[in-house]
């Protein structure tokens, strides 16, 4: 047990700082996951050149081209939080399409698409999940029938994030109508500029379209744009979805919530008197704090795993089940805290933090059910963790999905 | 940067499992549990042959000079055997209170034999967690007189430690003139409890650190957190295990989604708990301004996810689990034992507060 950072990585802390402090004033703004604005692409440019982002892709896929070091890369994640900087581009191109690419791609798929993805010129979005098939998204029945040269897609998507200013989708479809159904699945990568494809916003609970519906009518794409072999698209998925779980339920997050909620318990009163003097509301904030920590500690001994290359086990499955499920109830408790302050909406009037613990309650509940609904989580870590058996299978009268 | 166990930790608490596997299985604790709450003498000879009784004496008086990360390793198996020996009271409370004690007479006396496994302490620390209705103490010119409930450690205890209500920490002789001891039952027979009665008692200070006594709730509270880690982690196992035995509508239960799911809950709740206990023992060896905070998180966090797991873990096992026969009740007791003694999870709480300015 040795919770200190070497000198070297001490002074490349500081490094990191520096550079933050000196180049304050080209900060971009944040722009989410959408399309970035030109000072973010020139961001990005510098976070790359200096290897706080893109650290270990190759130079000629316009990467920083280093060695791996978690450690630098955990405290560069650190630094830039703590500064309240803006990272990279964290776009679905760049999460989770890179990495498949460069796992899977062939050597022109990957110098025709991951330099432009990661300096923003190119905006992708994920075309997974479809109104049939969520949590059995194997089940997919978007299909691509040979034409020639092409393929002809007709179907349609759900949950597609950034779509309506996408350039790109990277899109799970059926090619092999006869084959199991994870067999039958290819992963392409085509324009959404192609005719045929509509995009219709999807609001959610929170008033926001953060999602959209694509609608494929006969949109032509051609077979050379498959990402590994026809009807491996269920792996080249599976190599995407385990980035994007990673993402999912950081601790960090939970932590500088949790910081917001003790400040603004000091800071609000009720009766003249402060929140965190109610002895109800105190206690719940302490409870959560134990579970922030004993996350964070979690998250250490992750670090630590990933240093020594040992696998980390059930402590690395529960991740997004427990982190998703902790941020929810820290925002569940700054609501209580406001009460009826916690209801205003849409700018009202003596609305508290922009009404963002409003929003982010609602939000919270999408990303408990994306990325892997609990009740996945808890399959997962029931069955890989603790090796309990599976549900037996029904009868496989109905393979393919029933059509 | 590192943050996990050392080679050698991982053999120390493996050897302890080991030798709890052999010398601690469920019948022997079935059996010493029959006389009601006792302190296994036979076990802690063994202990001391394995060196553990002296984890925490230093060197120079014939100890292993190991440290509270050490500590929470056994502590932990001994939680997961259900193992009742008080080694919390002598080897860890009285240990760290002696080692940091500035009456040097006391310390050469007592320390060499915690180490040698040859002397049994007894700790109360109840003037520091909750004085109830019925208890109290005051003590004029070094003489304690009052009651203190709760106290930890085995019945034939010669030594003991008292917190004072001037936060002092005092240590009585067993012979010493108005001294009584009754031994409080309570629901885990695998722990010894005890009420201590003093009357114009001698007691002799052991230094003028006022925060000594606070330290020893700290250290208490991560030796539970650690004891109910054990405990709940063997519980969630033995419910794995049954799910994937025990059938019924043609299926081992264990493959419904209902039963596997609470399993995920549990293994879920417990994991980070690990994470949790591990860091607090760290920060009372080596980060003292995170030490109290993380003391109180990991003493009331390890109990309410203790408590699921001791619930769920039970229900899992259906009727079965409510038996005398399958004796999963003795993990349940142990971890409802746990979450109550040296502050409730409320209270442990409250004192977090404090410890960071909330209140």
């Amino acid at each position: 047990m040795d919770l200190a950072y070497s000198a070297e990585y001490d002074s490349y802390r500081q490094q990191v700082r520096d550079f933050l402090e000196s180049n304050k004033d080209i900060w971009p703004k944040r722009t989410g996951l959408g399309r970035p604005s030109e000072e973010h692409k020139r961001w990005q440019a510098l976070l790359i050149e200096r290897g706080y982002t893109a650290r270990t892709i190759p130079k000629e896929y316009g990467g920083h081209g280093g060695e791996p070091n978690i450690l630098e890369s955990r405290i560069a994640a650190e630094e830039f939080t703590r500064a309240g900087a803006p990272g990279g581009l964290a776009g679905q191109g760049v999460s989770m399409l890179v990495p498949t690419l460069l796992e899977m791609g062939t050597e022109e798929q990957k110098e025709q698409w991951i330099s432009k993805t990661l300096s923003g010129e190119v905006l992708w979005c994920q075309g997974y999940s479809e109104p049939g098939a969520g949590s059995d998204l194997a089940n997919l029945q978007t299909k691509a029938t040979e034409d020639g040269d092409d393929f002809i897609i007709n179907g349609q998507k759900i949950w597609t994030s950034t779509a309506h200013e996408a350039d790109m989708i990277f899109c799970l479809v059926r090619t092999e109508r006869d084959a199991p159904k994870h067999k039958g699945i290819s992963y392409l990568l085509f324009s959404m500029d192609a005719p045929g494809i509509e995009v219709r916003p999807l609001t959610t609970m929170t008033g926001h379209a953060e999602f959209n519906e694509v609608f494929f009518t006969d949109v032509r794409v051609p077979q050379s744009s498959i990402v590994g072999p026809r009807g491996a698209g269920w792996l080249v998925a599976n190599a995407t979805l385990k980035h994007e779980r990673g993402m999912l339920g950081d601790p960090n997050a939970a932590s500088s919530r949790l910081s917001k909620i003790i400040a603004l318990m000091r800071e609000e009163t009720i009766d003249g008197t402060r929140l965190m003097d109610n002895p109800i509301l105190r206690d719940r904030l302490a409870k959560l704090q134990g579970e922030v920590l004993a996350m964070q500690f979690n998250g250490l001994r992750l670090l630590t795993c990933s240093l020594q290359g040992k696998s980390a086990g059930l402590a690395r499955l529960i991740v997004k089940l427990k982190g998703c499920e902790l941020n929810h109830q820290l925002a569940a408790l700054a609501i209580d805290c406001y009460g009826e302050l916690g209801i205003l909406y849409n700018n009202s009037e003596h609305i508290r933090a922009r009404g963002d613990w409003q929003r982010m309650y609602m939000f919270d509940l999408g990303l408990i059910i994306g990325g892997g609904t609990a009740q996945i989580q808890k399959n997962i870590i029931a069955e890989r963790g603790l090796e309990m058996p599976r549900e037996p299978k029904p009868a496989p009268a109905d393979a393919t999905g029933g059509q | 940067m590192e943050f996990g166990l050392s080679e050698e930790q991982i053999m120390l608490q493996e050897s302890v499992d080991r030798f709890l596997q052999d010398t601690c299985p469920l019948d022997r604790v079935r059996e010493l549990a029959l006389e009601g709450a006792v302190h296994d003498d036979t076990l802690w000879k063994g202990m001391a042959e394995l060196g553990v009784t002296g984890l925490l004496v230093p060197e120079q008086f014939g100890g292993l000079g190991m440290s509270l990360l050490d500590a929470i390793l056994v502590q932990e198996m001994l939680g997961r055997h259900v193992c009742p020996v008080a080694f919390t009271a002598t080897s860890v409370l009285a240990a760290i209170a002696l080692t940091r004690s500035e009456n040097e007479p006391l310390k050469q006396r007592y320390l060499p034999a915690i180490a040698e496994g040859s002397l049994q302490v007894a700790v109360a620390l109840s003037e520091q967690t909750g004085v109830r209705t019925g208890a109290g103490l005051t003590i004029c010119d070094d003489k304690l007189t009052g009651n203190v409930l709760f106290a930890l450690g085995a019945p034939n205890a010669t030594l003991v430690l008292v917190s004072g209500p001037d936060n002092g920490m005092y240590a009585v002789e067993s012979n010493a003139s108005g001294f009584e001891r009754q031994t409080l039952r309570s629901i885990d027979d695998t722990q010894v409890l005890a009420e201590f009665r003093f009357s114009d008692t001698p007691a002799q200070v052991l230094g003028t650190d006022d925060a000594l006594a606070d330290k020893l709730v700290d250290a208490g509270r991560v030796m539970l957190a650690a004891d109910t880690l054990g405990a709940a982690q063997c519980m969630i196992e033995k419910a794995v295990e049954y799910a994937k035995e025990r059938k019924q509508f043609n299926r081992v239960i264990g493959s419904f989604q209902a039963v596997k799911h609470m399993c995920a809950e549990m293994a879920a709740g417990l994991e980070p708990c690990r994470s949790l206990v591990w860091y607090a023992a760290h920060a009372f060896d080596a980060i003292p301004e995170e030490s109290r905070l993380t003391a109180c998180h990991a003493k009331a966090h390890c109990s309410e996810v203790g408590q699921f797991v001791a619930r769920t873990s039970t229900e899992v096992h259906g009727g079965m689990g409510f038996t005398d026969l399958m004796g999963l009740h003795y993990w349940f007791k142990r971890i409802g034992f746990n979450r109550q003694l040296l502050g409730s999870p409320e209270r442990a709480r409250e004192d977090a507060a404090k410890a960071q300015g909330w209140i």
